[in-house]
């Protein structure tokens, strides 16, 4: 990819000159290179190249079943927990292929988070649950990991909420704050890459709103990469959004200039609702 | 309609709760005159009036005890391999297939098993040790199978959240996995508890004494078990002796709940905390 001096938009992303709707990423964040992600024989992603941008939030859009979670997931390497899924191609964190031999994912997995479509809160205390990935990776002490937990808490905008409680069950919580406690449980192990895979499909209009407003919030520390089938979510929290249909990247750009001008007549017709 | 099942389903739980009931009176009240201090105090005997349950109370708690010290680590260890570790190919459903069958093989089968590999090759004698250890072959099925089925019904999305921030796999199941199986990791040991506590066909085979007059202080020591104790009482010709055995029968079913409940109680604690 040839590189494109333009310093007002920065390192991070460049619009290229010779067309005003398409978009060129430098040093992006996770780049994937014709990353084919298949369950036995069903092909789930196919041949799928993307740059995404760093410290950007990144919206993958596209009808059920078009691959946007598997593809998702391949960045952390979650799908290796499926015994049958096969991944083949490159997919690049901070430029290094993560699925080159050697390569622990586990440590990837402490740099790449990742929040599911339903809260998963462990049925432990809501102190608990934060510590968890800071009980795993660091020998702390008590204050320390104290401190990780608010710092944790307050950065997904729920101290307030539970400060006087942190020894409650994290069951007790609303599904909206125990979605915001998984994203502390995430933040609390410090990942450079956030993935969201639907976080809000199992909540309210108001936990939905307090959700996106912290992923405006984290985006200055983080890349965030968030799988929604919601359009009008997508637009609200993207910078960048990439549609995808029948495992394949049909088209990615600037939220705005997807959504406003579309190439293809695939994006196009999802956009507008004419299927999906 | 509707009432005419519910009446005949009704009916079957009267009928068989009817049938325990009337089993454990009768029993109770057979025992009734024998449940003296002397009974749970005193050795085998011939003579009903000074026959007691002594050395058979503290077999059964060594040798139900060490089966549980054996079978519960060893048993959760390969439930948890099959679960969590062993590739899903033929020879694991046939491992498993093999463990489900071994729940049913009759139980003196065991106890030839237990005579011709621990008593005789190992050279364990018919100790407690030989016994406990037939037993935790016996159990260990049981004990599989149930923690088997406790970790599977950890829902999927708690290991993918444990994963989803670095954890190992080790760390997932030691950390997440099995703390939300808590409740069924008891409920394999109340099973190998009270299957270990009631057996007697297998520790026959393995000699265990009748008439023994002192308590088994080491695992080498010769042992013998309640329900074992309490066959030997029935076998007796005086008509007192089956007061004497309805007594041990109480004795051993209050042994049996006590620990059951104990177990049932630390469950229900567990089981507060919940996804």
């Amino acid at each position: 990819m040839t590189a494109v001096p333009e310093p007002e938009v920065g390192p991070v992303a460049v619009e290229a000159p010779q067309s005003e709707v398409t978009v060129q990423v430098e040093d992006p964040a996770i780049e994937s290179r014709g990353l084919t992600v298949s369950y036995g024989k069903k092909v789930a992603v196919r041949e799928m190249s993307l740059r995404i941008p760093r410290r950007r939030v990144t919206a993958i859009i596209g009808p059920s079943g078009c691959g946007k979670s598997t593809y998702l997931r391949a960045i952390n390497r979650m799908n290796d927990t499926i015994p049958s899924c096969r991944t083949q191609g490159e997919l690049l964190v901070d430029g290094e292929d993560v699925y080159a031999t050697g390569v622990d994912p586990v440590l990837l997995r402490r740099k790449v988070g990742l929040i599911f479509q339903k809260p998963n809160p462990f049925p432990k205390s809501i102190h608990e649950n934060v510590a968890f990935g800071v009980k795993l990776h660091y020998f702390a002490t008590k204050e320390e990991t104290e401190s990780v937990v608010r710092a944790a808490l307050v950065q997904a905008n729920l101290w307030d909420e539970v400060k006087d409680r942190l020894g409650d069950g994290a069951l007790s919580l609303s599904g909206g704050q125990q979605q915001r406690l998984c994203i502390a449980r995430a933040l609390a192990v410090e990942p450079d890459v956030l993935l969201m895979d639907e976080p809000c499909s199992a909540l309210d209009p108001i936990a939905t709103a307090k959700i996106e407003d912290l992923i405006f919030e984290l985006k200055k520390d983080m890349t965030i990469v968030i799988v929604t089938h919601n359009m009008q979510q997508a637009a609200r929290v993207a910078d960048y959004t990439a549609f995808m249909y029948l495992g394949r990247l049909v088209e990615f750009n600037r939220t705005r200039d997807l959504f406003e001008k579309p190439r293809e007549a695939l994006t196009e017709n999802y956009i507008t609702g004419r299927f999906g | 309609m509707e009432w005419a099942f519910a009446g005949l389903f009704g009916a079957c739980i009267v009928v068989a709760i009817a049938v325990l009931a009337i089993l454990l009176g009768s029993v109770v009240v057979e025992a009734l005159p024998y449940l003296t201090p002397s009974v749970v105090l005193n050795f085998a005997s011939h003579r009903p009036e000074t026959a007691g349950y002594a050395a058979a109370i503290v077999g059964t708690a060594w040798v139900v005890g060490l089966t549980l010290l054996f079978s519960l680590p060893l048993g959760m260890a390969a439930a948890i391999y099959l679960e969590e570790y062993a590739p899903r190919t033929r020879l694991t459903r046939l491992l498993e297939a093999g463990v489900s069958n071994l729940a049913g093989v009759p139980s003196v089968v065991f106890g030839l098993l237990g005579l011709a590999l621990f008593s005789r090759l190992l050279g364990l004698g018919f100790s407690i040790l030989a016994a406990a250890l037939t037993l935790t072959v016996l159990v260990f099925p049981y004990v599989v199978i149930t923690t088997q089925e406790a970790i599977r019904a950890v829902p999927r999305s708690i290991r993918e959240g444990a994963l989803a921030v670095g954890a190992t796999k080790w760390q997932t199941i030691r950390r997440q996995v099995l703390p939300a199986a808590g409740p069924g990791l008891l409920t394999a040991s109340i099973l190998a508890a009270s299957r270990a506590m009631g057996e007697s066909a297998p520790l026959i085979v393995l000699s265990s004494v009748i008439f023994m007059t002192f308590l088994p202080l080491d695992p080498m020591d010769p042992f013998v078990v309640l329900p074992v104790q309490i066959y030997g009482y029935i076998g007796l010709p005086q008509e007192e002796f089956r007061g004497v055995a309805a007594a041990g029968i109480v004795i051993l079913l209050a042994m049996l709940l006590s620990f059951n409940s104990v177990a049932v109680l630390a469950r229900n604690r567990m089981q507060r905390r919940r996804w």
